[in-house]
């Protein structure tokens, strides 16, 4: 199922939240709402849920206004950041009620219900733990169940609120992988909230990037990353060397004083040489190098006194036979100039 | 040092719970259990027992569904006034039990606001059962509640959210979801209301009149058998409140325990959670 968010607008008090906000997702894609905490996403993922509903704008699901509908009527499949277990319930139980509170012309029977839970919970993989009560289990499973329980009822689309946010970072990694997995095979129109890039740009097909209750950029993890739209998006997603610097004849200069203009230079982008090579090119003296992992992190001054981050290959770097506090040159290779009074 | 302290909490004890309780069940039984029995027979005695029981009976139940519903939307929602219900809700305990007695009196006594309309109506309310079962659920209103908020409070409204968009209605999520996570101090609120309710004195005092085998509860018949220096059935009566009192405590002890594990098992739970 599609799902549009036109023109969303919503406050707290005198908190805007969500200023104007519209969103195209079609119909079995995995999207994520990426940006810092206050920055309105999961606000927009409970306005599609039904769980909070907008001051004006609409959400429609496959092109039917449901702005007014409530959570129970939407038929969404909702995967809370804390999971939100019923902790009275075993695990079996957790994952019936959905299909259990059904109005009893279309519940199903007993049978059924057993053999669905007993199906999500293959999915899931804890086939031996149906008995258990969610206190006795992980931060992993429990999440897992959380997600089979939003599953049983058969969702016409998946949203989940920060759906690793809890978890300790190996089994984030594995998670995500599995999410990716199950979203492959299930093709349920899904939406996660994160604040974490690599979450997003890892497991999402799309990504909407946001900043203080508005979207800033909507693209493939591959555009969001490669050709931010906005200064913000490239302070957000990675690490971002910034410039005050000029535009001038096509020619950039990353230094100047003047600086109308900022250039976002990412680390890798930014290239050492030991020789002036003629093009763009200045001093910088070498502080901290990092060689260890596959990347080289080099910490350097430029010759204006500025700190800047360079990442360069092991092999590059045995190459140069780089040593801290020496003189190098510095290339920038890639770089995305903004004008500086455009919106930060 | 520590036995010395120990010493003062155990005299202590002795002297003010201990001793008393031990001399109100030696009194009853003084002339043998068939003087006992009969005091409790006698019909004075069984119409106080079954007023007792009437009035408890009707305000424990309407307490129970106004704690509920009070907690309710103290916990989970925000609204104008909410501070002030709370300090309403808390003003039985600060409210010394003969002044609300005396309130009802001057709301519906014979020279009150509203006594002049109730006679006219042929209604009796002061000196009669109403008045009683009044004031009983007015002093014991705030113990629900009391005991509910902060279970309430402090679960937050994920479950609830989460059953709304499984597709339960509000009753469902209610009975289904809140009731069972609150069960334990809902249980503990009823247990403490009941044993005020049976053992309120001062308002139903005021409003009572003390006509014997009509409006007179166990608190009020022993009060006048006391004075009447009919200690055997005074105590003997006295015997059945304190026997309530024992059962509370151990009950309430049951269901702490209870209410502790089930407090343990979900912070186990939240643990990597904000809960």
């Amino acid at each position: 199922m599609s799902i549009s968010v036109r023109e969303i607008r919503k406050s707290f008090g005198r908190f805007l939240a969500l200023d104007a906000v519209s969103l195209e997702i079609p119909d079995g894609e995995l999207f994520a709402l990426l940006g810092p905490s206050g920055s309105g996403k999961t606000t927009l993922l409970r306005i599609i849920a039904g769980l909070e509903f907008p001051d004006c704008g609409t959400v429609e699901f496959d092109g039917n206004d449901i702005t007014g509908r409530t959570a129970r009527e939407r038929r969404v499949g909702f995967v809370f950041q804390h999971y939100a277990l019923f902790r009275h319930m075993t695990v079996f139980e957790n994952i019936a009620f959905g299909l259990q509170v059904r109005p009893r012309p279309v519940r199903p029977s007993e049978g059924q219900i057993r053999t669905k839970v007993h199906e999500l919970l293959r999915l899931i993989q804890l086939q031996n733990q149906a008995q258990r009560y969610p206190s006795q289990l992980s931060g992993g499973q429990r999440q897992r169940v959380a997600l089979a329980r939003a599953l049983a009822v058969e969702p016409s689309v998946l949203l989940l609120d920060e759906p690793f946010g809890s978890l300790d970072a190996k089994v984030r990694m594995e998670l995500r992988r599995w999410l990716r997995q199950l979203h492959d095979e299930i093709h349920i129109t899904s939406v996660f909230v994160t604040h974490d890039q690599d979450e997003a740009l890892e497991v999402a097909d799309r990504v909407a990037v946001m900043n203080e209750g508005r979207v800033e950029q909507v693209g493939t993890p591959d555009e969001v990353y490669h050709r931010p739209a906005t200064p913000f998006v490239y302070h957000f997603l990675g690490n971002v060397n910034l410039f005050h610097g000029r535009v001038e004849g096509g020619k950039t200069y990353v230094h100047d004083g003047s600086a109308g203009h900022l250039v976002f230079v990412r680390p890798h982008a930014l290239e050492i040489a030991r020789q002036p090579n003629g093009a763009n090119h200045f001093r910088a003296t070498t502080k901290h190098i990092n060689a260890a992992g596959p990347i080289v992190k080099v910490e350097a001054i430029t010759e204006w006194g500025e700190p800047i981050r360079i990442e360069i290959s092991q092999g590059q770097f045995r190459e140069l036979r780089l040593v801290k506090d020496e003189v190098v040159f510095v290339v920038p290779k890639e770089l995305a100039v903004f004008r500086k009074d455009e919106p930060q | 040092m520590r036995w010395t302290l120990t010493g003062i909490a155990v005299i202590f004890l002795g002297a003010f719970l201990f001793l008393p309780l031990a001399v109100v069940f030696k009194t009853a039984f003084e002339k043998g259990m068939r003087a006992y029995f009969d005091a409790l027979r006698e019909p004075d005695a069984m119409a106080a027992i079954r007023l007792t029981l009437l009035a408890a009976g009707v305000a424990v139940p309407l307490n129970l569904i106004f704690g509920v519903a009070a907690a309710w939307a103290i916990g989970k929602f925000e609204f104008v006034g909410k501070s002030l219900l709370v300090t309403l809700i808390d003003l039985p305990f600060s409210v010394s039990p003969v002044v609300s007695g005396l309130i009802y009196v001057l709301l519906f006594g014979m020279q009150g606001l509203w006594g002049p309309w109730l006679i006219a109506h042929g209604i009796r309310i002061i000196f009669a059962v109403p008045g009683i079962v009044l004031a009983t659920i007015f002093v014991t209103f705030p113990f629900v509640a009391r005991e509910l908020l902060p279970m309430i409070q402090a679960q937050g409204n994920d479950e609830e959210e989460a059953a709304l968009t499984l597709g339960a209605s509000g009753w469902q999520t209610f009975f289904r979801v809140t009731v069972p996570n609150v069960k334990w101090a809902l249980l503990y609120g009823v247990i403490l209301c009941n044993a005020r309710a049976m053992g309120e004195f001062g308002a139903v005092s005021v409003v009572s009149g003390h006509i014997r085998g009509l409006t007179n509860t166990i608190p009020l018949h022993i009060e006048i058998l006391y004075n009447d220096y009919q200690f055997v059935a005074a105590f003997a009566a006295a015997s059945l409140l304190a026997l309530l009192a024992l059962l509370t405590l151990v009950i309430k002890s049951a269901v702490q325990w209870q209410a502790g594990r089930q407090i343990a098992e979900s912070a186990a739970a939240g643990g990597e959670g904000s809960r």
